[in-house]
């Protein structure tokens, strides 16, 4: 079962199940890397109708470990998409009003571009060879996919963690090009905190030898165990302490006392290992070294001169920023920043804090608050619009 | 923030002192009702800065551009002149350093509306005088121990630190007790002494 989920992880990677877009040799991706990535292709998701006018088109960007389906059954999990609690018809981004795109990142493993996808001069998979991406490429790849939809102006891009990072990204560089934006749970730039959970989970994956110097696929092998421990470490950041207490506090699984071993005594434990081990088979080990590196070059105010106003410089964009009390990942102040950097810009700015105690994922949950102040600025952006729903 | 809703007559006097389509940034924007007047009435590009979260979730669900920060801290980051209109309303008295406060919104603004209640209301000093107890009123219902009106003035004093800051007072208003506006001939010890609340106009 899970050997066949992890076969089809590798399907998706060059023939997913998701409409692509190809992109050929006169259409290059221009990379901060310093080099181009051609041709490549872009796997992406579309729910709702383009209006004639084009204007009532959201782009959402997700996060980590994330994908494009964002509001239909995943192909590979068989699970719903990891939005559907606010996005789909009738919902908060109702998509009988909007017309949503998602589009998997380049670097990621479900389609568009990524080390599993196959490269064309080899004929093997890139592995390594893939020149590193950043941030700015995968929003960069995200706009030759607008520009094909023939949208001038999107009317929202939104997204939590490394999706707010592109979000970022977008206001910043495309400012022209949306009309509103909301960055959720995330930071202008990487900690080092962060950077240095990131570079456990990476040294994990190298250190299993089934990753072959990034070669596994070649061999046929996965680094499995390797990736699932980086999982566990990446999990236990995503949540709180107090989430983890309340959730598991020091109750046994499945037993009535201590083993006296190494066994999963405790249920937090054998749920981190669950967690593991279900990620393995749904995500590309390289395209999570890959993808944890572009969060940890990201740094928009060294972009623009050290100065994280000047990102924003002459912003007509209006920003909905949002934190959440227990994230530890990025704390409130990492989004009170931004706010500082868009006030001394002279940007619409909304920012609101959210009391929680689920930790950084609670983006992805059915946070009561969140969906009010996304809701609020969603309508109000929508009037100031024009876009009579 | 700390006068509750069916008094704020002094929003009216507010309101009718900003021009249609005017940039304002309302400082202590509480629960968004002048921010929301404004839009309605003027159309204003309104933006608001409150230090409750609760009252800045429910302004961005009303979709209110809204922050959540602190007047005593976070007017530094707002650029000069950003804005034609920085209104501070019935917030001056509970911050901590209501001089630098008042600079700020003079730097911020092309011009500042700063409401306040008046501590050289006659019920106050009858309060003082005769009881000997600091005043609880119900435009001021904390008792001293609790209140979060922490630096009060009378009329008299505001317009002493306006001076002060060189800021010139383009327009004033003071309120009686009955929300009525008292007659602009009379003079400040007038004001001073029978209004409630305070509105001004500044600009340096």
């Amino acid at each position: 079962m899970a050997a066949q989920r992890a076969a089809r992880t590798n399907n998706e990677a060059d023939r997913p199940s998701s409409p692509v877009l190809q992109f050929g040799p006169d259409k290059p991706l221009r990379l901060d890397a310093g080099t181009v990535l051609s041709p490549f292709q872009v796997a992406y998701q579309t729910y709702g109708t383009l209006n004639d006018a084009r204007s009532n088109a959201i782009l959402v960007c997700h996060a980590l470990t994330g994908d494009q389906h964002v509001a239909n059954a995943n192909p590979v999990t068989g699970k719903p998409g990891w939005w559907e609690v606010l996005i789909g018809p009738g919902k908060i981004i109702d998509t009988s009003r909007f017309f949503v795109i998602c589009a998997n990142v380049i670097g990621g493993c479900l389609g568009s571009t990524g080390p599993a996808s196959t490269n064309p001069a080899t004929g093997r998979p890139y592995g390594l060879d893939l020149p590193i991406i950043t941030i700015r490429d995968m929003v960069r790849a995200q706009l030759m996919l607008v520009d094909h939809f023939g949208i001038e102006k999107l009317f929202c891009v939104l997204g939590g963690s490394m999706g707010g990072m592109q979000v970022l990204e977008w206001a910043a560089s495309h400012s022209e090009r949306v009309f509103s934006v909301l960055p959720i749970a995330t930071g202008a730039r990487h900690s080092s905190q962060n950077i240095a959970f990131h570079e456990v989970g990476r040294q994990a994956v190298m250190a299993d030898p089934d990753w072959h110097g990034g070669k596994y696929l070649d061999f046929g092998r996965r680094p499995e165990k390797g990736l699932a421990v980086a999982r566990m470490a990446a999990h236990i950041t995503y949540l709180s302490e107090a989430a983890l207490h309340r959730k598991f506090g020091r109750n046994l699984q499945d037993r009535e006392a201590l083993t006296f071993g190494f066994d999963a005594d405790f249920q937090i434990e054998s749920y981190l290992r669950h967690q593991g081990m279900t990620f393995v088979d749904r995500f590309d080990a390289n395209s999570y070294l890959y993808l944890t590196r572009a969060m940890d070059y990201f740094d928009l105010a060294a972009d623009h001169g050290g100065r994280l106003a000047d990102a924003f410089a002459g912003t007509k964009t209006r920003f909905c920023l949002v934190s959440f009390t227990s994230d530890w990942l990025f704390p409130t102040e990492e989004s009170r920043s931004i706010v500082h950097a868009l006030n001394a810009a002279g940007a619409s700015v909304s920012f609101v804090e959210i009391e929680t105690d689920r930790g950084h994922d609670a983006f992805l949950l059915d946070e009561p608050e969140l969906f009010a102040a996304i809701n609020g600025f969603i309508a109000s952006a929508a009037r100031a619009r024009g876009l009579s729903l | 923030m700390s006068v509750n809703r069916a008094q704020r007559v002094d929003l009216e006097v507010v309101a009718g002192l900003i021009p249609a389509h005017s940039r304002v940034l309302d400082v202590g924007s509480g629960d968004g009702l002048l921010l929301e007047l404004l839009q309605e009435a003027k159309q204003v590009d309104g933006r608001g800065l409150e230090l409750s979260q609760r009252g800045v979730n429910e302004c961005v669900a009303r979709g209110l551009s809204v922050v959540q920060g602190d007047a005593d801290k976070d007017l530094e980051f707002y650029p000069d002149k950003g804005f034609d209109f920085v209104v501070l309303s019935q917030t001056l008295q509970a911050t901590r350093n209501p001089k630098l406060v008042l600079d700020e919104l003079l730097r911020i603004g092309n011009r500042a509306i700063v409401s306040f209640p008046n501590f050289g209301h006659w019920r106050v000093r009858f309060s003082l005088l005769i009881k000997g107890r600091m005043p609880v009123t119900k435009d001021l219902p904390y008792s001293w121990y609790d209140t979060p009106n922490i630096h009060f003035c009378t009329i008299r004093d505001f317009v002493n630190l306006c001076e002060e800051l060189g800021a010139t007072v383009e327009k004033a208003t003071a309120l009686d007790a009955n929300g009525q506006k008292i007659g602009l001939s009379m003079p400040w010890w007038f004001w001073n002494f029978f209004g409630q609340q305070a509105v001004f106009l500044l600009k340096r």
